[in-house]
C-alpha cells in the first residue's frame, strides 16, 4: 500500500505539487489526470523518491520512505517507467532484462561467474514472455520500435517484482491502435501479477474504461478522486479539464 | 559448449595465443620482435585496463597513466630497496595500486564525463610532480636508475631476454583473460548498464557509485600490471611512465584499436608500436604522422580497426533484409 501524506514542492518558487494526500490501496488500479503542467510526472517523482519533498510524508507499506536512496526504495518494492522510453540503448533486449533482474536478485556485482545467470535469465524470459518481447530477446534496444521500447521500459520495472508499479504515460507517442494494444497488456499484467497500479495517461477512453479509481490534478492540486462514475459527474473536473464533450458523458 | 562468450572459449583461445606467442621466437629468432612483444604487453594490458573504463564503464579518463606509472616505480622501488622475490613484489605493487586506486577513485566518481576526465588528469599530475619533486626516494627526473635487481625464482630468470619475454607474454594473456571476464560478469553488464544511463541504472536499484569505483580499482591494479612489465624491460622507472602523454597513448590506442571490441585496444597496441616502429626509421616528425593517421581513423574511419572489421564481418554474415547498424548509438 502507497500514501502520500500532505507532499509539497516547489522549483524556485513555483509550486509543483502543493499539500496533495492520497491513498493508493493495495491491489488497485488508478490513474492520474490533468491537464500538462498539472504536476503529474512531480507527483511520480515524489513518490518514487527521485525528488525529496518540501514537506509531507509517503508512505509505503507502513514505512516513510522520505530521504531514502532510490536503491532502497526499489528494494521495498516500487519500481517505476517512465513517459520517455527510458532504456539502455547498447543492450539487447535480453541483455538489458536479465540485468534488470540481476540487480534483483542482488547479483549486479558477482564478479566471478558468466553474464548471464541461468536463474537470471530464467526470469527474463518470463518478463519477455509477459509482454511479448520474446521474438525480440536479441534485437538492440536502440533499434526496437517506438512500442517496444516503452514496453521494455514497463519490463526493466517489472524485472523487479515489483508491488507497487508506476506507469508515466505507457502508451505516449503511440498510435490509437498501439495505445489499445499497450494498455491491454498493462491491465492483463495487473489482472495476473496484483501488484497496486498507478498509472498517468491523457486519453480519457482509456483512462474511464480501465482504471478503479481516477485522480485529478490541476495546478499542482488534488481536484478530485473517485470512481470513474464519480470523477465524470464532478462539476469541478468538468469545468478545469474535462469540458462537456458528449463523448465523456455518454 | 563453445559460444564466444563463454569461459571455455576464452581459454582456449588463450592457451592457443599463448603457445603461438612461445612458438614465434623460436621459428623467428628476432631480437627486436622479442623486444616489440614485451613493450606491446605491457602496453596492452594498460590499454585494455583503460578501455574498461572508456569503452565499458563510459569513464572516459585522462590520468589513468597514472596507475602505469604507479606500478613501474612501486615495483622498482620494492626490488632495489628490499631485495624481496619477484612475485612478492608484483603482488604488493598490484595490492598498492588498488589503495591508491581507491583513494583516487572516491573523488573522482563523484563527477562526469569532462569534470571526469579533468580531475584524473589532476591526480596524475599530482603523482608525476611528487616523483619529480621527491628526489631521495624517485631520483627525481633521472628516475629509478642502476638497474632493477632481477634476481631468479622458481627457475625463472628476468634477467634473461628469453624469460622475460614468455613472463611478458603470460602475465598478458593471463591478464586479458581475466579482463575478459570481469566484462562479461553479471558486474560486467552492470557496468554498461551504468555507462548506457546512469539514471535509469539507479531506478534499478543499481548502486552506481561503488559500480564506478569497482570499475576504477579494478583498471588501475591491471594499468599497474602492465606498468611491471614495462619496469623489467627497462630495469628502471622514469618519470615520463608517469607522465600525461602514457595517458594519451591509452586514450589514441583505444582510438586506433576499437573501444567497443574487447580485443581492439590489444590491436591498437600493435599498431601504434608498427607506426612508432616504422615512422621513426623514414622521420624524426614521429608526433606529426601519428596524429595524421589518428585524424584519419576519427574523421575518416569514425571507429578503431577491430570494430570497423568487426562491423563489416556482420553485415557480410548478416541474412539480408535484417542487415541493421551494429554501431552504438552516440551516448549523450
Amino acid at each position: 500500500m502507497l500514501s502520500v501524506e500532505g507532499i509539497c514542492k516547489s522549483f524556485g518558487g513555483v509550486a509543483a505539487i502543493s499539500d496533495v494526500t492520497l491513498e493508493f490501496k493495495t491491489g488497485s488500479l488508478t490513474a492520474i489526470i490533468g491537464p500538462n503542467g498539472a504536476g503529474k510526472t512531480t507527483f511520480f517523482n515524489l513518490a518514487s523518491g527521485a525528488v525529496r519533498p518540501d514537506s509531507g510524508r509517503v508512505i509505503l507499506f507502513g514505512e516513510n520512505i522520505v530521504g531514502l536512496s532510490r536503491m532502497e526504495i526499489v528494494r521495498r518494492g516500487l519500481a517505476r517507467a517512465f513517459q520517455v522510453a527510458n532504456i539502455f540503448p547498447s543492450l539487447t533486449v535480453e541483455g538489458a532484462l536479465v540485468a534488470a533482474v540481476q540487480v534483483h536478485a542482488r547479483k549486479a556485482e558477482t564478479i566471478c561467474r558468466r553474464f548471464p545467470l541461468k536463474e537470471c535469465r530464467d526470469r527474463a524470459f518470463a518478463v519477455m514472455e509477459m509482454l511479448g518481447l520474446e521474438d525480440k530477446a536479441a534485437t538492440l534496444s536502440a533499434n526496437l520500435s517506438h512500442g517496444d521500447q516503452k514496453l521494455l521500459d514497463v519490463g526493466l520495472a517489472l524485472a523487479l517484482e515489483p508491488r507497487v508499479l508506476l506507469l508515466d504515460e505507457p502508451t505516449a507517442g503511440m498510435g490509437p491502435e498501439e495505445r489499445w494494444q499497450m494498455i491491454q497488456k498493462v491491465h492483463e499484467l495487473w489482472e495476473r501479477q496484483k501488484f497496486t497500479l498507478i498509472f498517468i495517461e491523457h486519453d480519457m477512453d482509456i483512462v474511464f474504461k480501465i482504471a478503479n479509481t481516477i485522480c485529478v490534478l490541476s495546478y499542482g492540486k488534488l481536484l478530485a478522486e473517485g470512481t470513474p462514475a464519480e470523477i465524470r459527474g464532478d462539476p469541478q473536473v468538468i469545468a478545469a479539464y474535462l469540458g462537456t464533450s458528449p463523448e465523456i458523458e455518454r | 559448449m563453445m559460444r564466444p562468450r563463454s569461459l571455455a572459449f576464452d581459454l582456449a583461445l588463450g592457451i592457443m595465443v599463448l603457445a603461438a606467442l612461445t612458438i614465434i621466437p623460436i621459428v623467428f629468432p628476432s631480437k627486436a620482435l622479442v623486444d616489440f612483444v614485451i613493450r606491446g604487453a605491457a602496453l596492452a594490458l594498460f590499454a585494455t585496463s583503460l578501455n574498461l573504463l572508456i569503452g565499458y564503464g563510459g569513464m572516459v579518463s585522462f590520468g589513468h597513466g597514472m596507475f602505469f606509472g604507479l606500478g613501474t616505480y612501486s615495483f622498482g622501488l620494492l626490488m632495489q630497496r628490499t631485495g624481496m622475490p619477484i612475485p612478492a613484489a608484483f603482488a604488493i605493487t598490484l595490492i598498492v595500486s588498488a589503495l591508491v586506486a581507491l583513494s583516487v577513485g572516491l573523488v573522482c566518481i563523484h563527477v562526469k564525463e569532462i569534470y571526469f576526465a579533468f580531475i584524473t588528469l589532476a591526480f596524475q599530475m599530482l603523482l608525476y610532480s611528487l616523483i619529480i619533486l621527491w628526489v631521495p626516494l624517485t631520483g627525481g627526473d633521472q628516475g629509478l636508475t642502476g638497474g632493477i635487481p632481477r634476481p631468479p625464482f622458481l627457475g625463472i630468470n628476468l634477467a634473461n631476454q628469453g624469460h622475460l619475454y614468455l613472463a611478458s607474454c603470460t602475465l598478458l594473456v593471463s591478464g586479458l583473460m581475466l579482463m575478459r571476464h570481469i566484462v562479461e560478469s553479471p558486474f560486467g553488464y552492470t557496468l554498461r548498464v551504468v555507462r548506457d544511463n546512469a539514471t535509469r541504472a539507479g531506478f534499478l536499484g543499481v548502486k552506481v557509485l561503488r559500480v564506478r569505483l569497482l570499475a576504477f580499482v579494478l583498471a588501475g591494479v591491471f594499468a599497474a600490471a602492465g606498468g611491471v612489465i614495462m619496469s623489467l624491460f627497462v630495469s628502471g622507472a622514469y618519470p615520463e611512465f608517469a607522465y600525461w602523454t602514457v595517458s594519451g597513448e591509452g586514450i589514441f590506442i583505444i582510438m586506433l584499436g576499437g573501444l567497443n571490441t574487447f580485443l581492439g585496444p590489444t590491436v591498437g597496441t600493435v599498431i601504434l608500436l608498427l607506426l612508432n616502429d616504422v615512422v621513426t626509421r623514414f622521420t624524426e616528425y614521429y608526433g606529426l604522422a601519428l596524429g595524421t593517421v589518428i585524424l584519419l581513423f576519427a574523421l575518416g574511419l569514425r571507429r578503431g580497426l577491430l570494430d570497423l572489421l568487426i562491423e563489416l564481418w556482420r553485415r557480410l554474415t548478416a541474412p539480408s533484409g535484417k542487415t541493421r547498424s551494429r554501431v552504438r548509438p552516440a551516448r549523450r
